[in-house]
C-alpha cells in the first residue's frame, strides 16, 4: 500500500483549513448575536448576518433601564469580589499543598476534588434554605460565598500545579540570604507564581461571571440579581414586543469585561519566567 | 570569620532512617573543609544542618561558640551556594546580589558599593543588568558566588557549587573559587563526591559513607595513609588496586609474588590480632616499567612479569591494565564502595584486575609481556572483615 506523504504545502493548507473551520464554528454564534444587536425590531427577524439597517437603539434601551444597569453594577462587583478571595485563599492553600508535608493533605485534596466533581443543581434547594434561614438570601455575600466555594477547587489545582514548578532551592536561598518565611513568600515565591495567580484569578472570574444557576436561584431582585440572571427577565414594553434585540445587546455587552479582562491578564502571564533560576 | 563545631551531630528522618550519624566535627577559622562522600552519604543532609535548612536530631552545632540547633538560618550569618545556583530569575544579577543587602536593610550607597565590588572581583560588572536566564553557566555559578560574598558572612557553604559546569570550566572555577576563598579567609565548608574537586580545593577532607565518618584529614594524610578500604579506594584516581594476600612465615604472600614483611608491619599485624588472609593495597602510580629503573633501585623492589591486556597513553603516562590469573578480593567496604561508585570492577569476584602508572617512555605494548617494578615498602594491608588499614595506626 503506497503511503501518502503530503507536502509541507498541502498539510499547511489542511490546517489552515482546520482552523478557519473551527474558528468559524466557535465565532458564528457570537457574530450572530452581535448582528442581531444592531438590528432594528423590524428587521431582527430577516436572517441576515450584516444588518440591513444598523441600530444603536438596543443599547440605548439596555442602559436606560435601571435594571440592566444594576445586573451589571451587581455582576461586576460580585464577581470581583469572589475572585479576589477565592484566589487568595488559594494561593495559600495551593502553596501547602505544594510545598509542605502535615496530616490530612490528601483528605484536602480529595475533598476540594470532591466539590468541583458535585453537581451545583443538587445544591441549589438546601442552599436556598440555608441562606433565607441566614438572611444571605438575595445578597451579594450570599452569591459570593458559594462562587468562592465552587471556584476555589479549581483555584488549587491550578496554582499548586504553578508552585510546583517553582524550584525548592530558590527559597532555601532565600532563606539564607537572610528573609523570613513570610518574605521568602513575598519577594521570591509570589512573584514568580504571579502567572499562576493571573491564570487562576481569569479562569475563577470567568466562572462567577457566567453563573446563571446560583444567580437564578439565590436572587430575587435588582438588590443582587447579577446580568446572566437579569437576562431572564428582560422583557418587550408590551407582551407583544419582542425583546430579542435587546437581550442581544445585554449579551454583546456582558461578553465585553470578559475578553477585556483577559487581554489585561494574559499580558501579565509571562510564559517561562522561571527559566535561568536553576542550572536549565 | 567563625569556627564551626559540629559535636556528635545526627539526622534521623521521621520514618526512621538514619541519614548521618555522630559527626564530631571542628572546622577552624578560615579553615576550606570538604565533606565528600558518594550520593547519599549524608554530606549534603550535614551541610543543610549546619545552614539551618534541616533540623539537627541529636547533638549540637556551635559557631563561635554559640549554640546554633533552634536558629533560623537567616540568624546564623552563613551564606550558601547551591548546586542549582538558585538565582532569582526576576531579578537582575545586580537585584540578586543585593539581595541579601536589602534584606538586612543596609544603606542604599554601601549596597551600590558592596554588590559592585563583589561584582568586580568575579568579573561580573558588564553583566550587572542582565537577568539569570541571559547568562551561561559559568557566569551564573559567579553570580551565585557573588550573592554568597557580598554579605561578607561568618562562612560559606557550597554544595557542589561546580557539578553543573563543563569539566574545562570546573577546573577554572575550582582555582578560582580556591583563589577567592585564601583572599577572603572566610570558614568554608564545601560538599563535593568529586574526590578531585576535594583533593585540590580543601585544606581538610571529610570522607563520608552512609552516614558515617570514615576520615578526617589533610588530602595527603588521605591519600597516603587511608584509615580503611573505603577511603582508600575512594581517594585517589583510578583508584588503589586491591589484591587477596596471605600472611605465610613472615613473608607476604601476593598474587605479584612473595613480599617480605617489614618489622614495623609486622608489629602492626600482631597488635591488630590481624586475620592471615588479607587485603593488600597498592596505588597504580607506585609502579613503574622494570626496564625503566635503575639497578640499585630495582634490588630494593620487587618485581613481576605479565601480560598488558589494555594500554592507554595519555602522553604524559601510560596505564597498563593487567587481568591476573587470580581471584578478585571480596570485601563488604570494597562491595559499598563499588555499589556507589557504580564501578562493578572493584569487587566483582572475577579476576582480579591491576592498574599500573607507567613513564611516557616506557615500551609496553598490549598482549605483550611486561615486567613491572614495584615497591613493596608502599603496599598497604587490610583486614578483609572491618576494611581496617592495619599498616598504619590512624
Amino acid at each position: 500500500m503506497p503511503v501518502e506523504t503530503a507536502s509541507p504545502g498541502r498539510r499547511r493548507t489542511w490546517w489552515t483549513f482546520v482552523n478557519v473551520v473551527v474558528i468559524v464554528y466557535a465565532l458564528l454564534p457570537v457574530l450572530w448575536i452581535a448582528s442581531l444587536s444592531f438590528k432594528t425590531k423590524e428587521t431582527v427577524t430577516d436572517g441576515n448576518l450584516v444588518p440591513r439597517d444598523w441600530t444603536l437603539s438596543n443599547y440605548g434601551d439596555i442602559f436606560r433601564t435601571d435594571e440592566f444597569v444594576r445586573a451589571l453594577i451587581n455582576s461586576i462587583g460580585i464577581a470581583l469580589i469572589a475572585t479576589f478571595i477565592a484566589v487568595a485563599l488559594a494561593t495559600m492553600a495551593a502553596y501547602a499543598v505544594a510545598r509542605l508535608e502535615f496530616p490530612g493533605k490528601r483528605a484536602l485534596v480529595g475533598v476540594s476534588l470532591l466539590i468541583a466533581m458535585f453537581p451545583q443543581i443538587s445544591l441549589v434547594t438546601p442552599l436556598f434554605n440555608i441562606e433565607r434561614e441566614l438572611g444571605l438570601f438575595d445578597t451579594w455575600p450570599g452569591l459570593i460565598l458559594p462562587y468562592i466555594t465552587f471556584s476555589l477547587p479549581l483555584a488549587i489545582y491550578t496554582l499548586s500545579a504553578f508552585f510546583r514548578e517553582i524550584p525548592w532551592e530558590l527559597e532555601k536561598a532565600a532563606k539564607m540570604d537572610g528573609a523570613t518565611p513570610a518574605q521568602a513568600f513575598r519577594r521570591v515565591i509570589a512573584p514568580l507564581a504571579a502567572p499562576g495567580v493571573f491564570t487562576s484569578a481569569i479562569l475563577v472570574f470567568i466562572f462567577c461571571w457566567n453563573d446563571f444557576l446560583f444567580a437564578i436561584s439565590l436572587t430575587s431582585s435588582e438588590a443582587s440579581r447579577t446580568v446572566p440572571a437579569a437576562l431572564s427577565f428582560f422583557t418587550g414594553s408590551s407582551q407583544f414586543e419582542d425583546p430579542t434585540g435587546t437581550i442581544s445587546a445585554a449579551a454583546v455587552v456582558i461578553t465585553v469585561p470578559i475578553v477585556l479582562f483577559v487581554l489585561f491578564f494574559q499580558r501579565r502571564i509571562v510564559a517561562g519566567l522561571t527559566s535561568g533560576a536553576v542550572k536549565g | 570569620m567563625a569556627e564551626i563545631v559540629l559535636d556528635k551531630v545526627s539526622k534521623r528522618y521521621p520514618d526512621g532512617a538514619l541519614a548521618v550519624s555522630d559527626i564530631d566535627l571542628t572546622v577552624g577559622d578560615g579553615e576550606f573543609v570538604i565533606l565528600v562522600g558518594p550520593s547519599g552519604c549524608g554530606k549534603s543532609t550535614t551541610l543543610n544542618m549546619v545552614a539551618g535548612l534541616e533540623d539537627i536530631t541529636t547533638g549540637e552545632l556551635r559557631i563561635d561558640g554559640e549554640r546554633m540547633n533552634e536558629r533560623a538560618p537567616k540568624d546564623r550569618d552563613i551564606a550558601m551556594v547551591f548546586q542549582s545556583y538558585a538565582l532569582y530569575p526576576h531579578m537582575s544579577v545586580r537585584e540578586n546580589m543585593a539581595f541579601p543587602l536589602r534584606l538586612a536593610k543596609a544603606p542604599h550607597e554601601e549596597v551600590r558599593r558592596r554588590v559592585e565590588e563583589a561584582a568586580r572581583v568575579l568579573d561580573l560588572t558588564e553583566h550587572l543588568d542582565r537577568r539569570p536566564a541571559n547568562l551561561s553557566g559559568g557566569q551564573r555559578q559567579r553570580v551565585a558566588m557573588g550573592r554568597a560574598i557580598v554579605r561578607e558572612p561568618k562562612a560559606f557553604l557550597m554544595d557542589e557549587p561546580l557539578s553543573n559546569l563543563d569539566a574545562k570550566l570546573r577546573g577554572q572555577m575550582r582555582t578560582s573559587l580556591s583563589r577567592l576563598q585564601k583572599q577572603l579567609g572566610t570558614t568554608t565548608v564545601y560538599v563535593t563526591h568529586d574526590q578531585t574537586e576535594a583533593m585540590t580545593l580543601g585544606d581538610r577532607i571529610v570522607v563520608l559513607q552512609a552516614g558515617h565518618v570514615q576520615q578526617i584529614g589533610s588530602p595527603q594524610h588521605l591519600y597516603d595513609r587511608p584509615s580503611n578500604l573505603f577511603v582508600a579506594g575512594f581517594i585517589g584516581s583510578p583508584s588503589m588496586n586491591f589484591l587477596t594476600a596471605v600472611v605465610e612465615d613472615g613473608h607476604l604472600r601476593t598474587p605479584l609474588g612473595e613480599v617480605p614483611l617489614t618489622d614495623r608491619v609486622r608489629r602492626h599485624l600482631e597488635a591488630a590480632d590481624a586475620p592471615r588472609e588479607l587485603i593488600v593495597g597498592l596505588r597504580p602510580e607506585h609502579f613503574e616499567d622494570a626496564a625503566l629503573v635503575e639497578e640499585h633501585v630495582r634490588e630494593e623492589g620487587r618485581t613481576f612479569t605479565a601480560t598488558v591486556d589494555v594500554l592507554e597513553s595519555l602522553g604524559s603516562e601510560k596505564y597498563a591494565h593487567f587481568a591476573l590469573e587470580t581471584e578478585g578480593v571480596r570485601a563488604r567496604q570494597l562491595q559499598d564502595l563499588a555499589d556507589v561508585t557504580g564501578s562493578a570492577d572493584l569487587a566483582t569476584g572475577g579476576t582480579a584486575q591491576l592498574v599500573t602508572r607507567l613513564s611516557a617512555t616506557s615500551g609496553a605494548r598490549e598482549n605483550a609481556e611486561l615486567t613491572v617494578w614495584f615497591d613493596p615498602d608502599r603496599l598497604v594491608l587490610f583486614d578483609p572483615d572491618s576494611g581496617t588499614n592495619l599498616t598504619y595506626e590512624g
